[in-house]
């Protein structure tokens, strides 16, 4: 960025407000971002109202219905019943819940630690850096899918420990593209200013520099949290998370592949909505990076 | 040259012992007692404890530590409670499986998405490329366990074209093991039967663990090619009048990759770790399988074991990636 855009973009002469509607303007320009926004607050919508408005509200609960097992699909049951005559559609809608907030909290803690762990890094610089860094790299160098996997056989199944589990594996990308920013923003006028004002670091740090570099956290955020549902679903699909009869995506296509080929249904439903529900994220991701992080368009 | 591949390896050493601590961490934090479970349900206190022995587990955290640590540096990687073998000896046979898939998939990716990179950034913004840059979010987006689901259900179980899953059928004797690759061995054994099969099955799995890095490596090669199009050097080859297919394959394309490289060499890495899925619905026989089964029985010496072989894995692709780039582009200096 030259210093005339800088200047520019910071003028205090332009209101936020115009600022916001420019960037508006230019995410609707990409046909595919408004896609991806518009799947995404569908996929948020069955978040919040998926087991409400489940067709069978009741089996979404766990109830089963021996009598109509393995229905194919059919205007009352439009993805078909498993194999406890269980609605999927309903388990499906209902099962958004679960891995959406899965893979929401993993970003927001993963993000969080990340955060805290890059910023310290980059203010401190030194040994504390160095220190902190080498555990980064090192957590980088152990697949996180094993790591993730281990620490939730060590924690036990559960929602909450999935999420932690994931999130502990999830973290050092922020670190360093926090310590990154956070070494870049360092040098900045402002913070010699806070620093003249008799500022503590503390202060410096996180009253000055880090609402400064959230922008790119916010794009990695918007990027990972596709990646996110599918590292819950694959968990889930491993066997490790959420147990049945709590419904989620990963670990209703493992027990459909028992079931393959004849009632090949019980698959589809929930295998989309993980394909959709990521696609939209992804989408929706790189729509945020073109407007937020002008640095990384191509 | 060799000095700088030294030093790299010499920084192999920290990396080690930093994945024991901390796979030995999440070791200490287990809730369950692997030894009750390996000894099986039926077993009494006096046996459980006997095999607590056995396998050192009785000792404190940091003398198992160090019992591991000494061991390690003897290439004893310690011993799975659940196959009650060596550790390095399971590795060394699941080892080849792994890595012959990851090889596939990383060949496919690379086979098809550095040309499409290619054509994709020369027909910028057209229609093929707007198709290919859908596609590609749509490739990474997909889960490849559902993908291999998928082209399980369609091309085995209702074409019946290819192998459900496995490295072989059972009625086929593998060939002799010389790389632990099955394709490769029966090769060297001239045993065009066996390498068939082992080829047909390596399609399914190879083909759903490429996608996402194929699409990955389009990308990358897509916007690496537009930037090396607008450099001054592609200008004059232009202005001198070489033709457009010339100034692209000898001039572009070649620049264009040293960058993609870097892909690769992460994905490589990445690669390793996410077998796990493909290989759990292909039922391939590989270090991701292993590890999960290790993982569900709270068996943790494999687990410290895989994830410390497919870090230096990493860590070593990316040393060759690095002495690539020499190859590739002869700026490059290491000292």
């Amino acid at each position: 960025m030259t210093t005339t855009e800088h200047n520019i973009a910071d003028d205090p002469g332009t209101p936020r407000r115009d600022r916001l509607r420019r960037a508006l303007f230019r995410f609707s320009q990409s046909r595919l971002s408004l896609l991806g926004a518009a799947i995404v607050a569908v996929v948020i919508f069955f978040t919040v109202f998926g087991t409400v408005l489940a067709p069978y509200p009741d089996q979404v609960a766990g109830s089963v219905d021996t009598a109509s097992r393995f229905l194919a699909p059919s205007a009352a049951h439009p993805f078909g019943t498993n194999e406890l005559g269980q609605d999927v559609l309903s388990l499906v809608m209902a099962g958004t819940t679960v891995s959406v907030l899965a893979g929401f909290g993993v970003v927001l803690i993963g993000s969080a630690i990340g955060t805290l762990v890059g910023a310290v890094a980059g203010f401190s610089r030194g040994w504390v850096d160095e220190v902190l860094m080498r555990l980064t790299d090192l957590t980088l160098t152990i697949p996180g899918l094993i790591l993730a996997m281990a620490i939730a056989a060590a924690l036990g199944s559960g929602f909450g420990n999935m999420v932690i589990a994931i999130a502990l594996s999830w973290w050092p990308g922020y670190a360093r593209l926090v310590r990154g920013e956070v070494l870049a923003a360092r040098e900045e006028v402002y913070v010699t200013a806070a620093r003249a004002l008799g500022a503590t670091p503390k202060r410096i740090l996180f009253r000055h520099i880090l609402p400064n570099v959230v922008s790119p956290i916010i794009v990695k955020m918007s990027l990972d949290m596709g990646f996110a549902i599918l590292t819950v679903a694959g968990l889930g699909f491993i066997g490790i998370g959420v147990r049945p009869p709590t419904p989620e995506w990963g670990t209703l296509l493992s027990i459909s592949r028992s079931y393959m080929p004849d009632y090949w249904w019980t698959a589809m439903a929930p295998g989309m909505a993980m394909f959709l529900a990521v696609f939209g994220f992804n989408l929706l991701g790189d729509g945020l990076r073109d407007i937020l992080d002008p640095k990384a368009r191509r | 040259m060799l000095r700088f591949i030294l030093r790299r390896l010499l920084l192999l050493i920290p990396v080690i012992v930093g994945l024991t601590i901390i796979m030995f961490g999440i070791a200490r934090l287990l809730p369950g007692d692997p030894v009750a479970l390996a000894a099986g349900p039926n077993a009494t206190q006096a046996e459980i404890a006997a095999l607590a022995v056995e396998y050192g587990l009785d000792q404190p955290i940091w003398v198992q530590y160090a019992n591991y640590v000494s061991g390690l540096a003897r290439g004893d990687l310690g011993t799975s409670l659940l196959t009650r073998r060596p550790v390095a000896a399971d590795i060394a046979a699941y080892l080849p499986a792994t890595l012959e898939l990851v090889f596939a998939a990383m060949f496919i990716a690379v086979a098809v998405g550095i040309p499409l990179g290619l054509v994709t950034a020369v027909w910028r913004n057209r229609w093929p490329d707007y198709l290919a840059q859908v596609g590609a979010i749509g490739a990474i987006s997909m889960p490849r366990f559902f993908l291999g689901l998928l082209l399980q259900l369609c091309f085995a179980m209702w074409l019946m074209w290819l192998p459900l899953g496995g490295r072989l059928p059972i009625v086929v004797i593998p060939p002799r093991f010389v790389t632990g690759f099955l394709t490769i061995d029966s090769l060297i054994a001239g045993n065009w039967n066996a390498f068939f099969m082992s080829l047909r099955h390596l399609a399914l799995p190879a083909i759903a663990m490429s996608l996402s890095p194929l699409a990955t490596i389009m990308r990358m090669m897509r916007s690496s090619t537009i930037e090396v199009m607008q450099q001054d050097y592609v200008m004059t080859a232009r202005a001198l009048g070489l033709p457009s297919r010339k100034i692209i394959t000898k001039y572009v394309a070649r620049n264009a990759v040293s960058a993609t490289l870097t892909v690769i060499g992460l994905y490589f890495g990445w690669l390793l770790g996410g077998t796990v899925l493909v290989e759990t619905v292909f039922d391939w026989p590989g270090l991701g399988l292993y590890a999960t089964k290790a993982i569900v029985s709270q068996d943790m010496m494999p687990v410290i074991g895989v994830a410390l072989v497919i870090g230096l894995l990493f860590v070593f692709a990316n040393l060759v990636i690095d002495l690539l780039y020499g190859v590739i582009n002869p700026k490059v200096r290491y000292s």
